[in-house]
């Protein structure tokens, strides 16, 4: 087996680049995503920073919305990853987020995120940043910001409201790249997985924030997904993906 | 504790703008059209660059009302522009909340000498530059992204790639010197030494970098992205393609919005020719434009700024 790890980042629009230069600090192989064959071999996929929008519309065109709910690796999406990934776009973690929660840029902040297991807390940077709504019962909260998760675990899928790639404090990425190992080491070579994703969400549901406003359906004017995503596809990862406790 | 307006949440936004295409809208129409195309952000203005061009007369900040429609249309970033120095606009701008402010070339200038002082303000500036010096003159007053000017409004690439290889060209020039050639380098460039002296450790802008001013065609973005730029900026080149929107309005929308995908698409796979050869197919009327070297020095836009 390979000994280091090798991890896509997704590079069809936003901050990629910042992804591949943190895991190649960490000393994994880091390779850019544009196409579905480009997952071939990878042991985790970032979804980074960007316009989810944009990120969704390019996904879907090269058929990589269905290659990424295939993907059996680990998962990381930070600020528009985290979008990406939630019940409403790619259903591949069990949760909502509302996007732009916090308001326009000059609403974007800088603070401090306190860890679930570690005293030193984490600078987070906030961009235009979603905010959780709802989250699974079976979801990890890891980091919070004045009582709203902000960095969660579902399974194989980690994620951030926030940009961990903005700072030099590579922690994120350290869990994520552990969290990509461990899975892999959970799958005994040779064995085929499981080719569908479990239909099942995890309730009930813990809600956070206030109800959004009629003006603005979803913090700054959001416009509802084009297409939610098909019922077979929704729901919490493949049974490989639970790996237990980090 | 939150803080707000930082340098780190400023450039922020521009690095999660990078690899996408930023259109120039002046209604909230076509700010739908644009983010159903797949923009990463729009640009409120007044009139495209072409009209400016054409109609002539003083270009200035877009009607808020007008800003304030865009906003409520789309979900992705609103940046607007305002005339160079003019910072009663930024400071009405920002009041708007808009995303990004453009101090920008475009508009007639409104101060022949100063800039705006970006530091002052909450809200991020993105500044145009058609040399390295002037990028890091505009870093240097505040600005947490640079776009290369080209020549607005002309659908003619040429100026784009000239800005392009002077700035990257003083960046390579810049990682060649030894330590104590950068105090004269800092003077030739009129910058502050202390950014010549990063840039020549790094080897890139502290800032994010965006390419705007004649990109056209899916080619253009590609050419622009394959040396060298964060994203691109179109401005005329889509809305003013394609069909007559005063003979066949629903032709037009299919045109340009044909255009802006693969604009788009160009953008994300520069690098992959047969990508690049399928979205190119089949666009329809690119825009007329203007040779940007038959213009006359004073239609020039390149030239503002200081």
């Amino acid at each position: 087996m390979r000994k280091s790890l090798r991890i896509g980042v997704l590079a069809l629009q936003g901050a990629f680049r910042e992804h591949v230069r943190a895991l190649r600090r960490l000393g994994a192989e880091a390779v850019e995503v544009r196409l579905p064959e480009d997952l071939e071999g990878l042991d985790g996929l970032v979804i980074p920073g960007g316009e989810s929008t944009t990120i969704m519309r390019l996904a879907r065109i090269y058929g990589l919305d269905d290659a990424i709910r295939r993907f059996h690796g680990a998962l990381f999406g930070t600020c528009a990853g985290m979008i990406v990934l939630d019940q409403e776009h790619l259903a591949l973690a069990d949760l909502e987020v509302e996007r732009n929660a916090y308001g326009r840029q000059v609403r974007s902040f800088e603070a401090d995120v306190r860890l679930a297991d570690d005293d030193l807390p984490l600078r987070g940077v906030f961009i235009r940043a979603p905010r959780v709504r709802e989250l699974g019962s079976g979801v990890e909260v890891l980091g919070e910001l004045d009582g709203d998760p902000v960095l969660v675990r579902d399974g194989g899928v980690l994620l951030a409201a926030f940009h961990p790639e903005l700072t030099d404090d590579l922690r994120v990425h350290a869990l994520f790249l552990e969290l990509a190992k461990k899975m892999r080491a959970s799958r005994p070579p040779g064995v085929p997985l499981p080719k569908e994703a479990s239909a099942r969400r995890a309730g009930p549901y813990k809600r956070y924030g206030q109800a959004p406003s009629a003006k603005h359906p979803a913090g700054c004017g959001v416009s509802p997904p084009r297409s939610p995503a098909p019922p077979g596809a929704s729901g919490r990862r493949p049974g490989g993906r639970d790996v237990g406790p980090l | 504790m939150a803080e707000f307006g930082t340098l780190r949440v400023k450039t922020g936004l521009a690095e999660m703008l990078k690899g996408g295409v930023i259109m120039d809208v002046v209604d909230a129409d076509q700010a739908r059209i644009a983010e159903e195309a797949g923009a990463c952000a729009v640009m409120a203005l007044e009139r495209v660059p072409a009209d400016i061009r054409s109609e002539g007369g003083v270009a200035r900040m877009s009607d808020p009302q007008k800003i304030v429609e865009i906003q409520e249309a789309v979900s992705i970033p609103v940046m607007a522009k305002c005339r160079i120095g003019h910072f009663a606009e930024a400071q009405i701008l920002e009041a708007l909340e808009v995303d990004y402010i453009d101090e920008s070339e475009v508009l007639t200038p409104a101060d022949l000498e100063h800039h705006v002082d970006k530091w002052q303000f909450t809200v991020p500036f993105v500044c145009g530059a058609t040399n390295l010096g002037e990028a890091l003159r505009r870093i240097s007053e505040g600005a947490a992204m640079i776009r290369t000017k080209g020549e607005a409004g002309t659908g003619d690439i040429v100026n784009a790639v000239t800005h392009m290889r002077a700035v990257y060209g003083a960046i390579r020039a810049l990682q060649a010197m030894r330590e104590d050639e950068l105090h004269g380098a800092a003077k030739e460039h009129r910058a502050p030494y202390e950014l010549v002296r990063w840039v020549a450790e790094n080897g890139r802008l502290p800032v994010v970098t965006f390419t705007a001013g004649g990109i056209a065609t899916p080619a253009d973005a590609s050419l622009c992205m394959q040396l060298g730029a964060d994203g691109v900026f179109v401005g005329s080149g889509i809305f003013k393609s394609g069909r007559d929107p005063r003979d066949d309005r629903d032709g037009w929308v299919e045109d340009v919005s044909l255009r802006a995908r693969a604009i788009v698409e160009a953008t994300t796979h520069f690098d992959d020719p047969k990508v690049l050869a399928d979205v190119s197919k089949g666009l329809g009327q690119p825009m007329v434009g203007i040779s940007a070297s038959s213009l006359a020095d004073e239609d020039r836009l390149e030239i503002r700024g200081w």
